[in-house]
């Protein structure tokens, strides 16, 4: 098949993927493809490799066999073209203790080209905007993971990766980020997210992927 | 979206770990503490005679400074492997070695700059003729970045490691002697008015060649690690 960069039909393919873990394979021959506007919700209990599933898919581990293409290109052959279109907010959330919320979205920014303007409609939108001068050391766990989940708005990535998204995070933010990967999924944009909870997104394009189950 | 620059991320990261050592104080002043206090003893516990301290005060300060550097060396990805941020550096779209030079410039002007700022103070205290100290900084100030360098190849390997400091030490140190060699011989030949021209550029080549090639083997080994 010809790759075309743009007006590629799927943007995320994974192919035949494989990952073993203590000599127990996780998972072998997980395949799915994601159009635009799609959602991706892996399911599964706690090791059955959801959060390896998605480092692979977002270039940080290698997949034992098989690949990952975005717009149909390997994704560790094009690895700039695809982090600058990609976001991803892991268990690790990447928020500076010892600087406050504006500071690390700044950076954030700045790593991105993203204006100072869209910082503040960032904290604005998760409403941190009244602590937006206090250390992050100093916020509850639901509030720095608001931190984290601000960095979507700033980066303007094609593909977001969430993994866990809405651990602690009160009613009122989970419904502001559910409108946010609704935004970005209508905007044609991908997220492939992992989460205990039911997702509350009834997207039309949304598929389930499923661990641990043979 | 515009175009991300490359530069002004480098900039970026080197603003925000700047900003970071500003607000731990306390743990950047460690290296430069250890410095003077190893320094300092060692007139207590080998001999206070004049000679005998002018004779090894270059050999004291510079292995004073290479174990100070070594104990810090630790922290320069420590905190970014364990809260994510070095995930997010991975995935940014930008080359990883130059945000990992970012990395190693500003740790090195935390973390080993104090070093040789204080060198005039501890070389006066050791008895090292005072019309050399300028040329004694001068070899720290060329010989420190290779330590730094070579060290963010050591760190980025083992940071993924539980207690990676033993083996930090027993990877990186082997690769610091010629850096030890030139850097305590030229303060030696410099305190018997010797020229050192030849020691400082070997020196200097040394800097360069780890500032150039070490953010590549070391943004490698972050990606290992944190496969």
């Amino acid at each position: 098949m010809p790759v075309q960069p743009f007006g590629y039909v799927n943007l995320l393919e994974a192919s035949n993927l494989k990952l073993t873990r203590q000599e127990r394979v996780l998972f072998e021959a997980l395949s799915f493809t994601a159009a635009p506007g799609s959602l991706v919700v892996v399911e599964g209990a706690n090791g059955a490799g959801k959060t390896s599933l998605l480092r692979i898919l977002a270039g940080l581990t290698p997949a034992e066999e098989g690949d990952v293409r975005w717009r149909g290109r390997e994704i560790r052959g094009c690895r700039s073209a695809f982090n600058a279109e990609f976001a991803y907010v892991g268990h690790g959330l990447g928020v500076k203790l010892n600087l406050t919320p504006e500071e690390n979205l700044q950076v954030v920014g700045g790593l991105t080209a993203g204006g100072n303007a869209s910082v503040d409609h960032a904290l604005d939108r998760l409403a941190l905007s009244a602590h937006a001068a206090v250390r992050c050391a100093q916020l509850s766990a639901g509030q720095r993971r608001k931190v984290a989940l601000a960095r979507l708005l700033i980066r303007d990535a094609r593909l977001w990766i969430l993994d866990e998204p809405y651990t602690a995070l009160d009613r009122a933010t989970i419904e502001t980020v559910d409108g946010m990967i609704r935004a970005h999924l209508a905007a044609g944009g991908v997220a492939v997210m992992t989460s205990h909870q039911t997702v509350g997104l009834d997207a039309a394009n949304r598929h389930r992927i499923r661990l641990g189950d043979d | 979206m515009t175009e991300p620059r490359t530069l002004h991320a480098f900039l970026v990261i080197v603003r925000r770990d700047l900003m970071l050592a500003n607000r731990s104080r306390a743990e950047a002043l460690n290296p430069v503490l250890f410095f003077v206090l190893v320094t300092a003893l060692y007139p207590l516990a080998v001999s206070a005679a004049p000679d005998t301290l002018r004779m090894l005060a270059p050999g004291i300060i510079w292995v004073s400074a290479l174990l100070a550097s070594l104990l810090s060396l630790d922290s320069m990805f420590r905190t970014d492997f364990e809260d994510g941020t070095l995930e997010q550096l991975a995935t940014a779209p930008h080359p990883l070695p130059v945000l990992v030079l970012a990395k190693v410039l500003s740790h090195w002007a935390v973390s080993a700059l104090p070093l040789v700022i204080v060198s005039p103070l501890l070389a006066l205290l050791m008895n090292y003729p005072a019309h050399a100290i300028p040329q004694l900084a001068a070899t720290l100030l060329l010989g420190t970045p290779v330590i730094s360098g070579l060290g963010a190849i050591g760190v980025a390997l083992t940071v993924g490691v539980n207690r990676g400091g033993v083996l930090l030490s027993l990877l990186i140190l082997p690769l610091y002697v010629p850096v030890l060699i030139f850097g305590a011989g030229a303060a030696a030949a410099a305190a018997s008015d010797l020229p050192i021209g030849g020691h400082l550029q070997l020196l200097a080549a040394m800097s360069l060649l780890a500032m150039t090639l070490a953010p590549l083997a070391a943004a490698a080994a972050v990606r290992i690690s944190l496969e």
